[in-house]
C-alpha cells in the first residue's frame, strides 16, 4: 500500500539558532567600506529599519534539510499518474529545464543592449512563429505570464478593437458558455464586460439557439474553448462562429485543451480571432506547484495591431532580432519586461524534440488515452459518463459520481480523497460545473496502458470500497502526509491564520508540529 | 486499445471535426530533433547571447543581479515540488502548501505586514491587482501615483485600470531631492482618491523619506496607502508596515531569482490583517489548519471563494497560475540569509552604491546622483555638461570596454536630460567599478 511521507517538520521558525546564517554575502574591500561603512547610519531616521525582520535563523543544511523534506511530502508529475482535468499534467522533459539552466538565458538582464541578446531574441521570435503555426493565428504575444494572463490579454484586445471601430460603449457583452473556465467570466469581468452565460445543450454543447438569442450589437464576442471542458468538440463551431461574428463580434478561443488539436485542426481556422496557448499545459513545461506557467496569445492580421509592446521582431536588411516598440494602437504593457522567457526557452527546446509530427502524435495519444478510460470507467459500478454518450471524447472525460452519492452518500471529493490512498493524484472535482459530483479526468499522452489500467483498477476498488463501506471514504485520506484536512477552518475569520505572525497572534489553530 | 474503444483508426476519435476545417497539411515546423540535437541547436544559439556573468553589467530598473546560493538552486530543482500542480488536494500536496505558507510568513516579517499572498505575476502586474482592489473597497474613481514612476509599472497600470476608467493622477517631486512634493501630493488628492501609491526606494533608487506624512495624508481622504517595495532594502529600511501602509507590492526576484532575461519575476503582495482588505485580495493564499480530527496541524489554500474558480465573474481577480515555484526560491534564500544576512546584504549594497556614487561624481561634467537623498542600490548618472548622449556612451562602453552602463532614462523623463539609471549590487565589485570610472573618463576624454 502506498505511504507517503510523514516528515513532522515544523514550520520553519521554529527551527534554527539564534545567530545562525545559511549564506555568505561577498566581502567589501577595505577602501570602500573605509570610504561608506556609516551610510546606513546616515539614513533620515524616518526611513532606518530599527528591528530585524523576525525571519528565521538556520545554517544552510539545515535550510536544505527543511525544504527536502518538504519536497517529499509533495506528490508530483515524477512520481506518479497525475489525471488532474483542464490541467494537462503531462510529463516535463528534463532537456529543457537543463537548457533553462544556462547561464546564457539565466544571467540575461532584460534591458541589455540588443546586441548582446541576439540568441534569445532569435528563439522567442521563433517559437512566437511556431505558435503562430500550430494555432492559425497571424501573430503571437509572448509576454502573458499565464493562462488567466493571456485570456485578460485577450478580451482587452477585444475592448481596443471594439473602440478602435467606435463602438466600445455598445459592445458591452461578453457571452460565456456554462461549462466555461472560471477564468473567463472572471476575465471578461476585468476587462469591463457584462457577461452573459449560454446554456449547453443535451449534448453538453453550445446551444446554438440560445447563442442566436444572446447575440445582438451589444456583444462583444464569445470565449470558448474547444474541445471544451466536458472533452467534447463543438462541432457546430462553424456556426457558431458566424452567429457571433454575423453581430460584430469576435471569438475568443481559451487554449486550456490546445494538447487535444495539435496538428489535427487549428483554432484560427475555425474561426477563432483571439487564442491563448497554456504553455505549461500544453507544451510539456513544469507547472512548478502552481506557476511559473506562461499565456502567450496569438490573434489574427486584423488584431495584432493592438498587441502589447515591445513585439519581437526580426529586421531582413540588418539581419538582427530586435524588440519594436512602435506600435501606436498597441493596448501598451500588461507586466514588465518581455514574458515568462525561462518558461518559454522550455517550450522552445519541446517542439524541437516533437518536431510537427510528434506534436500530431501526443495529440492523439492523449485522446486515444482518454477514450480507452471512457470505455473502461463506464463499466464500473456508479460511474456514469453524462452528455452524448456515443460520441468520443477528446483529451479529457468527465464522469459523475451522482449514483455513488445517490446510493451510498459517498461524495465526489471523498472518492477523490480515497484516490490518493492508492498513490495516484485525483482527477478535478465538481468542474464542469454543469455536471453533479464531476470527476474530470485528463490522461494527457505520458501515461502508459499499464499506468491507465491501474488508474481503472484503482477507481474500480474505490467503488467497491463506497458500496461496501461509504465510511471508509468520508473520512480518507490515510496514507497521505496528514488526513483530511479542515478546509473551512482555514478560511474562517475567527481560526484564520494566513501567516506565522497571525497564527500567533491570534492562536487559534492548534499547532502540534515538534 | 484501439480495439477495446471499437476503433480502427486514430482518426474516428477526430470524426466529428468538421471536414473543412480538419487540417489536410503536416504543420510547418521543423522535424522533430534527438535529445542531443536538441541541446547543440540550443545552446549554440544561447552562446550568441553574452550574459552579465561574461561582463560587468550596471541594469537594475526592476531586475536585478543578486547572488542566488546553489541551496536555492537546488531546493527549487527538486521535481517533487516543480513537476507538481496547484495543490487542489492539500493532503497529499503538504510540502508546496507548507512552503509557500513560510513564503507568505517571511514576507509578512519582512514588510511588517500581516497577510501576504502566495504571488503574483510580476511588481507590475501587482500594482494594477492593488489599485484594482482598493477601488472595490471604497468604490473611488482615481489614484495617485509620483511622477518618478517605473514606466512599464505606470504602464501596466494604466492598462489594468482602463476598463474601470479609473483616472490616474501624477504628482509631481521636489527637483533637489526627488522626493515627492507633499503640497502637490495635497492638491492632487481628494474624495475621489482610491488610492496614493509610491515607491520605495524609488525607480530612480533614492530613498523616500516622508512616508509618514504622505500616509497621513492618504489617509485623512480615507484613501489606501499602497507601497511599491525592493525586498533587498528592507533589512535596513523600515518597513512599510510600520509606516501605516494597507497593501504592499513589490518584486520578489532579487529573493533568489535569476534575471532569466526579464521572466519570470515575482510579485509581492501583502495587506494588514482586515477582514475588509483581506476579502478583496486577489490571488491564491495558503492557511494553516488542522486536521478534521484536530490532532494535527496542516496547510490548504484558505478563501478560496474570492477566486474565479468558485466566483467566476464575482471574483476578486482572474489570477490562478502564479509564480509558485520562484516564492519557495525566495523563502528558501530569506531563511538562508536569516535577518542579519539581509541587513548585511543591505549594508553591503549601499556602501557598495556609495562608493559607485563618490567616484563616478569625481568625473568632471558628470553628476551622481541627481537627487540629494539617500540611495539604494540605483542612482542616476546626468551627463549633461559632457556633451554626449546616454545611448552613444553606453554603446563605447559596451565596445571597447566590454561593460553594460546604466539602463537611458533620458526618453522616459525627458526633463532630466541625458540620464542613465545605474545599479549596484552585492556582487559588484570595487574592481568593477573602477574600471566603469576608468572608462568612462577615457571616453570622455578626463584625465585623473
Amino acid at each position: 500500500m502506498f505511504q507517503q511521507a510523514r516528515w513532522d517538520e515544523p514550520v520553519i521558525f521554529k527551527l534554527g539558532s539564534k545567530g545562525r546564517r545559511g549564506c555568505s554575502l561577498p566581502q567589501v574591500e577595505a577602501e570602500v567600506s573605509k570610504l561608506a561603512n556609516r551610510v546606513v547610519d546616515e539614513l533620515p531616521k524616518a526611513m532606518k529599519r530599527k528591528m530585524p525582520p523576525n525571519l528565521p535563523e538556520l545554517s544552510e543544511v539545515e535550510v536544505v534539510r527543511h525544504f527536502t523534506r518538504l519536497s517529499q511530502m509533495n506528490y508530483s508529475v515524477d512520481l506518479g499518474f497525475y489525471p488532474l482535468g483542464s490541467c494537462t499534467m503531462k510529463y516535463n522533459p528534463k532537456i529543457d529545464d537543463l537548457l533553462a539552466g544556462a547561464t546564457g538565458i539565466s544571467e540575461l538582464h532584460p534591458n541589455q543592449n540588443e546586441s548582446t541578446v541576439q540568441g534569445i531574441l532569435e528563439i522567442m521570435y521563433t517559437l512566437s512563429r511556431w505558435l503562430a503555426e500550430i494555432t492559425g493565428t497571424a501573430e503571437v504575444s509572448l509576454q502573458p505570464s499565464a493562462g488567466a494572463h493571456g485570456e485578460l490579454l485577450g478580451v482587452l484586445i477585444m475592448r481596443a478593437c471594439h473602440k478602435f471601430n467606435g463602438d466600445a460603449e455598445m459592445r458591452t457583452e461578453l457571452i460565456v458558455p456554462d461549462s466555461a473556465h472560471g477564468t473567463n467570466p472572471a476575465s471578461g469581468t476585468m476587462a469591463g464586460f457584462r457577461i452573459v452565460v449560454v446554456p449547453s445543450n443535451r449534448n453538453g454543447c453550445v446551444d446554438l439557439k440560445a447563442l442566436k438569442t444572446a447575440v445582438s450589437e451589444h456583444t462583444a464576442g464569445l470565449m470558448l474553448t474547444n474541445p471544451n471542458t466536458l472533452g467534447i468538440f463543438e462541432e457546430d463551431i462553424a456556426e457558431i462562429a458566424e452567429t457571433v461574428h454575423s453581430v460584430g463580434g469576435l471569438l475568443y478561443y481559451d487554449g486550456a485543451n490546445l494538447n487535444a488539436i495539435m496538428g489535427k485542426v487549428r483554432p484560427g481556422d475555425m474561426g477563432f480571432d483571439i487564442v491563448h496557448i497554456n504553455i505549461h499545459k500544453t507544451f510539456g513545461t513544469p507547472h512548478g506547484g502552481g506557476g511559473p506557467g506562461a499565456g502567450p496569445i496569438g490573434v489574427s492580421r486584423e488584431l495584432a495591431k493592438f498587441l502589447p509592446i515591445p513585439q519581437i521582431a526580426y529586421e531582413e536588411k540588418r539581419k538582427r532580432y530586435f524588440l519594436d516598440y512602435d506600435k501606436p494602437e498597441s493596448i501598451g504593457k500588461i507586466r514588465g519586461f518581455y514574458g515568462n522567457v525561462a518558461v518559454l526557452l522550455r517550450a522552445y527546446a519541446y517542439i524541437l524534440s516533437l518536431g510537427a509530427e510528434g506534436l500530431e502524435e501526443a495529440a492523439e495519444i492523449s485522446v486515444l488515452n482518454a477514450n480507452y478510460l471512457v470505455k473502461k470507467l463506464r463499466e464500473i459500478r456508479g460511474f456514469e459518463l453524462p452528455y452524448a454518450e456515443k460520441r468520443p471524447r477528446k483529451h479529457e472525460c468527465v464522469f459523475t459520481a451522482k449514483p455513488i452519492f445517490k446510493e451510498r452518500g459517498v461524495r465526489a471529493m471523498d472518492i477523490a480523497k480515497r484516490i490518493l490512498d492508492y498513490g495516484m493524484h485525483s482527477p478535478t472535482t465538481y468542474f464542469p460545473l454543469i455536471v453533479d459530483e464531476a470527476l474530470m479526468i485528463e490522461p494527457t499522452e505520458s501515461a502508459e496502458k499499464e499506468e491507465l489500467d491501474r488508474f481503472v483498477d484503482v477507481l474500480k476498488k474505490v467503488s467497491s470500497e463506497a458500496y461496501s463501506n461509504p465510511d471508509l471514504l468520508k473520512t480518507a485520506p490515510y496514507n497521505t502526509t496528514v488526513t483530511r484536512l479542515d478546509e473551512a477552518k482555514a478560511s474562517h475569520p475567527k481560526t484564520m491564520a494566513l501567516s506565522w505572525r497571525m497564527h500567533q497572534k491570534r492562536n487559534v489553530i492548534k499547532d502540534a508540529s515538534p | 486499445m484501439m480495439q477495446q474503444i471499437g476503433i480502427k483508426s486514430i482518426d474516428e476519435l477526430y470524426a466529428d471535426v468538421p471536414k473543412k476545417f480538419q487540417l489536410k497539411k503536416k504543420l510547418n515546423l521543423p522535424k522533430s530533433m534527438s535529445e542531443h540535437e536538441v541541446r547543440e541547436h540550443v545552446e549554440a544559439l544561447l552562446r550568441k547571447n553574452k550574459s552579465c556573468r561574461d561582463m560587468p553589467s550596471f541594469l537594475g530598473a526592476g531586475c536585478w543581479l543578486h547572488h542566488v546560493p546553489a541551496a536555492v538552486d537546488n531546493i527549487v530543482q527538486r521535481t517533487e515540488f516543480s513537476t507538481s500542480y496547484t495543490p487542489y488536494q492539500p493532503e497529499i500536496s503538504q510540502g508546496m502548501l507548507q512552503a509557500m505558507f513560510e513564503y507568505q510568513s517571511m514576507i509578512c516579517e519582512l514588510t511588517a505586514m500581516d497577510v501576504a499572498n502566495s504571488s503574483m505575476y510580476d511588481w507590475a502586474s501587482a500594482l494594477g491587482e492593488a489599485v484594482r482592489m482598493a477601488t472595490r473597497i471604497n468604490n473611488r474613481t482615481e489614484v495617485v501615483v509620483p511622477k518618478l514612476i517605473h514606466p512599464e509599472r505606470y504602464a501596466t497600470l494604466q492598462t489594468y485600470v482602463e476598463p474601470l476608467k479609473l483616472q490616474i493622477k501624477s504628482v509631481s517631486y521636489n527637483p533637489e531631492t526627488g522626493l515627492l512634493n507633499l503640497e502637490n501630493l495635497k492638491h492632487q488628492i481628494s474624495e475621489k482618491t482610491a488610492a496614493v501609491y509610491i515607491e520605495n526606494p524609488s525607480y530612480l533608487g533614492f530613498v523616500e523619506t516622508q512616508v509618514e506624512e504622505i500616509a497621513e495624508i492618504t489617509h485623512d481622504k480615507d484613501a489606501l496607502f499602497i507601497v511599491g517595495i525592493d525586498p533587498t532594502s528592507l533589512g535596513v529600511l523600515k518597513p512599510p508596515g510600520e509606516y501605516d501602509t494597507d497593501i504592499v507590492v513589490g518584486e520578489g526576484q532579487p529573493l533568489g531569482n535569476h534575471l532569466n532575461y526579464g521572466g519570470p519575476l515575482l510579485g509581492l503582495f501583502a495587506c494588514r490583517d482586515e477582514m475588509e482588505l483581506i476579502r478583496q485580495m486577489p490571488g491564491r493564499v495558503i492557511g494553516m489548519t488542522t486536521t478534521m480530527s484536530g490532532d494535527k496541524t496542516g496547510f490548504c489554500m484558505a478563501l478560496q471563494t474570492r477566486e474565479q474558480h468558485i466566483r467566476r465573474e464575482r471574483a476578486t481577480s482572474n489570477i490562478c497560475t502564479n509564480e509558485a515555484l520562484c516564492a519557495v526560491a525566495s523563502a528558501a534564500y530569506l531563511a538562508l540569509l536569516g535577518p542579519q544576512g539581509l541587513r548585511e546584504l543591505g549594508e553591503i549594497i549601499m556602501m557598495k552604491t556609495r562608493y559607485a556614487m563618490q567616484e563616478l561624481a569625481k568625473i568632471k561634467g558628470v553628476k551622481a546622483p541627481l537627487f540629494k537623498s539617500s540611495h539604494f542600490k540605483e542612482f542616476t548618472l546626468n551627463f549633461g555638461k559632457t556633451g554626449k548622449t546616454v545611448r552613444t556612451l553606453n554603446q563605447t562602453l559596451l565596445k571597447r570596454y566590454g561593460i553594460l552602463g546604466g539602463k537611458n532614462i533620458s526618453r522616459e523623463f525627458p526633463e532630466l536630460g541625458q540620464t542613465a539609471l545605474y545599479c549596484v549590487t552585492e556582487l559588484h565589485s570595487k574592481t568593477d567599478i573602477d574600471q566603469l570610472v576608468q572608462a568612462l573618463r577615457n571616453v570622455l576624454g578626463r584625465k585623473r
